[in-house]
């Protein structure tokens, strides 16, 4: 655990210093430019608009760093051999692997709070107060970094034994397939057969469902979010990201090195 | 202690190729040997005969198809092994986001050394290596023989008994071959057990106590550098100037080649003083005598030029 | 080496498990989703202008994207007998106004904006709103028109708009010649049962939407039935002219020579006579369920 903690930590060190966190300025000017110029175009619904924009780019600037750098975590070491020195200390793989996964995890945790923090700055502009209701943004925010976790670690899974082009495409068609998970199993009109519509059923409660996460609209309408689902989705995304990580470390601790 | 630090046994490792990895070449075959505690042990041979395949494979970078290997009595698939052991790869690259001090530092803290512990062996290792002044500049901005020099400090920053060295020397200016020289022979004095693989033939004599010659992934000699075919002297050459005309050693001067004013003159090893002698009588200035050697490619040539001819034997008497 | 079989053995026991527990854990969250369900209905924004703002150069795949949640959600409403149809307008909305040329959205949306509920959304006035705006954005496609005076002719009864717009689609050069013959019958005649059948079966025939074609269909046979109905009905008077009481079975059309067969609804069931001696749909055809919804729209 030591040891996975000594990756992580170089591996956040790493997302630090190429410049990863710059996103945040990104964010910042979005979240600015939105809270100028939202009430412009729609009276009315300001707060909504913010909430919802603020959401969507935490959730997409999240999914980015995500995708393009765990694809990388594990074959840019390969390609680069900087892994080499490491394996020969005692360090099993699947510690390099957890440590990996944890720091751009911890990378992402960081990101993400700040863009939440600056999400809450702009709704403090928009609307003079915050009230108690908006509390259910930090829920969705946290749901928000479930997800990216599971993300990441399928990235990883992806970067033990492929190129990062091709993990990119895996990755996010997983992502993609995940988001229309329960679209399958509604399918009550375009389902050719029953053994499809079955085979749909099945697939569907194996694949991935991203979502479980999306509780978007709740939180842009300040709804409250019952306590149940905060705890079966963080076990969900544990319990999946751990079998993931669990068959990564599989086909890593197998894999001869070039 | 004396026994062997390192025993390998029939190790053998195929390397998928080819569409979908279906075919598969053989890198090195049955291997088994054992370097003993304490010794300098050289790996020889041409590029791609096995020398980074049975390193990779005793660091654990790589599994073998078959056969067995124990560093210090443990087995290789044993983490507690790699406590014990130093590895500097092949070309050695480190991530170009950190400093020298903190790469080392990061690889510090997969042993268990404490936190002063630490930051006391890498001051030392920086000092060791010659980059204390390098210390705080990222390793993107380092050249080739600088970072080679990081990979020896984090291979022997924990003490380790054993040191597996890929190809120390590549790709280092004759300064830095000195001083990658130096390190070894200090380790060996510290009584460490050093394995390292190279293409040079001067460096292997220089260095080792033993060497093992490796070509087509199977081993074709082990013993002391003296010991083995090739590598014994084929004659002198005595390099010498001419104050005079030499008029009274005509005949053996007659034998030597001359370029500029030097001349170079070769001869077997019973006839070097006698011909020393007679140089110096007639007035000559030597100013150098070494040994020839055929050169270690030649003989590399040589054996795989035998294991051709052998393969086409066992076809002809095949068929 | 500790048999790496063994070892691989349980890998798979191992993943098996970890993903019954995902299986399990998906059932409890769809329960606890479930109850937030009312809120996958609901769409975070309904401007279909900064919709298209947003979707920068990519906004006819956004409206393809948002045409497949209207066809979605309206065959999930139907699948789940749910009549509340709220998000069919502001999803069409929005899909129109992200690409105004999707021919199919605005008669697939007409429609079944205007068709009473359980069928639609009940909302003829939507169904106009959203044509009028295809008629604008797509000034050369005449079947709008055909659509427009549907809406006024079936939802409405408004015949003198319905002939209107039939008159006003006949103008187009590329107009098929009927157009022009509905606008002056639904003038003359207002509803008949001719005209009826007549639209339907354009629609029936033209429809490419799977959905829409299945609604025309449904309507043509319940106007044949009520063709038949009729028919029937006036047999039953004759057959009380000559034998001076109603007939109490079809059957009995048929001994006294007034039918050759027993007749069928479009569904294959024969028809019956009811308690007050008109003919009827036969209790066990499903048209029948069709039809009382469409006398409780009456």
């Amino acid at each position: 655990m030591r040891r996975a903690g000594a990756v992580a930590l170089n591996t956040f060190r790493e997302a630090v210093r190429d410049r990863v966190l710059y996103n945040l300025v990104f964010f910042a000017l979005l979240m600015m430019a939105a809270a100028i110029f939202v009430g412009g175009i729609s009276i009315g619904i300001e707060e909504m608009v913010i909430k919802s924009l603020g959401l969507s780019a935490i959730s997409v600037i999240g999914l980015l760093i995500a995708v393009f750098i765990g694809v990388g975590l594990v074959y840019k070491e390969m390609e680069k051999r900087t892994l080499y020195a490491l394996l020969a200390k005692p360090v099993r793989r699947w510690e390099f692997l957890l440590g990996k996964f944890g720091g751009l995890v911890l990378t992402l945790a960081v990101n993400t709070l700040a863009m939440a923090a600056g999400l809450f700055l702009a709704l403090l502009y928009v609307k003079h107060r915050l009230e108690s209701a908006d509390g259910v943004l930090l829920i969705a925010v946290y749901f928000i970094l479930l997800k990216l976790m599971l993300v990441v670690a399928l990235a990883l899974l992806f970067s033990c034994y492929t190129t990062p082009l091709l993990a990119i495409l895996y990755t996010s068609a997983l992502y993609i397939a995940g988001l229309f998970v329960e679209e399958m199993r509604t399918f009550h009109f375009a389902a050719p057969n029953p053994a499809m519509e079955a085979l749909l059923r099945g697939l569907s409660y194996l694949l991935p469902n991203f979502e479980n996460f999306n509780v978007m609209a709740a939180a842009a309408h300040g709804r409250a979010i019952p306590g149940a689902l905060i705890i079966e989705n963080t076990a969900y995304s544990a319990l999946y990201s751990g079998i993931v990580l669990f068959v990564a470390a599989a086909v890593f601790s197998r894999r001869n090195l070039k | 202690m004396p026994g062997a630090a390192i025993q390998i046994e029939n190790l053998t490792k195929d390397y998928p190729f080819g569409f979908l990895h279906l075919k598969k070449k053989r890198s090195l075959e049955g291997l088994t040997m054992e370097v003993e505690s304490g010794e300098v042990f050289g790996f020889l041979g041409p590029n791609g005969a096995g020398k980074s395949t049975t390193i990779k494979l005793l660091v654990g970078l790589i599994f073998p198809e078959a056969g067995t290997a124990r560093i210090l009595g443990k087995p290789i698939t044993d983490i507690e092994m790699h406590g014990d052991i130093g590895y500097l790869p092949e070309q050695p690259y480190f991530y170009d986001y950190l400093t020298a001090a903190e790469v080392l530092d990061y690889f510090a803290r997969f042993h268990n050394l404490t936190a002063a512990d630490r930051g006391e062996r890498v001051e030392r290792m920086l000092k060791k290596v010659g980059l204390e002044t390098a210390r705080k500049i990222q390793l993107r901005k380092y050249s080739k023989g600088m970072l080679q020099r990081v990979g020896l400090a984090q291979a022997i920053l924990h003490d380790p008994k054993v040191v597996i060295l890929d190809e120390p020397m590549s790709g280092l200016d004759p300064i830095g071959r000195r001083e990658v020289r130096d390190i070894i022979l200090e380790l060996k004095r510290e009584g460490k057990t050093v394995l390292f693989s190279t293409h040079i033939l001067s460096d292997a004599e220089m260095l080792c106590d033993r060497v093992g010659v490796i070509v087509g992934g199977k081993l074709r000699g082990i013993g002391a550098p003296g010991e083995i075919v090739g590598m014994k002297a084929q004659g002198m050459e005595i390099l010498f100037e001419l104050a005079g005309d030499g008029r009274n050693a005509a005949a053996i001067i007659g034998k030597a080649t001359k370029t500029g004013d030097r001349y170079r003159l070769q001869v077997s090893e019973q006839e070097l003083f006698a011909a020393l002698e007679q140089l110096q009588g007639a007035g000559a200035k030597i100013l150098s005598v070494a040994q020839i050697k055929a050169s270690l490619e030649d003989y590399f040539m040589n054996l795989i030029e035998a294991d051709r001819a052998q393969a086409a034997a066992v076809e002809v008497s095949g068929t | 080496m500790n048999s790496p079989n063994s070892k691989n053995w349980l890998l798979l026991v191992l993943l098996l498990l970890g993903f019954a527990g995902v299986w399990q854990l998906q059932q409890q969250i769809d329960r606890e989703r479930a109850a937030l369900h009312q809120e996958r209905d609901e769409l975070v924004l309904r401007s279909g202008k900064l919709i298209k703002a947003m979707s920068l150069e990519f906004a006819p795949l956004m409206a393809d994207i948002y045409w497949t949640r209207v066809v979605q959600y309206y065959g999930d409403k139907r699948a789940r007998h749910d009549p509340n149809f709220e998000l069919l307008w502001p999803l069409l909305d929005i899909t129109t106004t992200l690409d105004p040329n999707l021919l199919v959205s605005y008669r697939f949306g007409s429609t079944f904006l205007s068709e009473p509920s359980p069928r639609g959304a009940g909302h003829p006035e939507l169904g106009i709103e959203l044509l009028e705006r295809g008629i604008k954005a797509n000034p050369e496609y005449w079947r709008f028109y055909e659509d427009l005076g549907f809406i006024y002719y079936f939802e409405l009864k408004d015949y003198a708009k319905a002939s209107a717009a039939f008159a006003e689609g006949s103008k187009n050069p590329d107009a098929q010649i009927w157009m022009k013959i509905m606008a002056a019958k639904i003038a003359a005649e207002g509803e008949s049962l001719a005209t009826s059948i007549f639209l339907w079966t354009e629609v029936y025939q033209t429809a490419k939407d799977p959905k829409v074609k299945e609604n025309a269909l449904t309507h043509l046979q319940l106007l044949r039935a009520t063709q038949d109905c009729k028919q029937l009905d006036a047999l039953a008077d004759e057959f009380q002219k000559r034998t001076g009481r109603r007939p109490l079975r079809i059957g009995e059309l048929v001994q006294a020579g007034l039918l050759s067969s027993l007749p069928v609804d479009p569904m294959g069931y024969a028809y019956v006579f009811g308690p007050d001696g008109r003919t009827e749909l036969n209790l066990d055809s499903p048209l029948l369920e069709q039809q009382l919804l469409e006398k409780d729209q009456k």
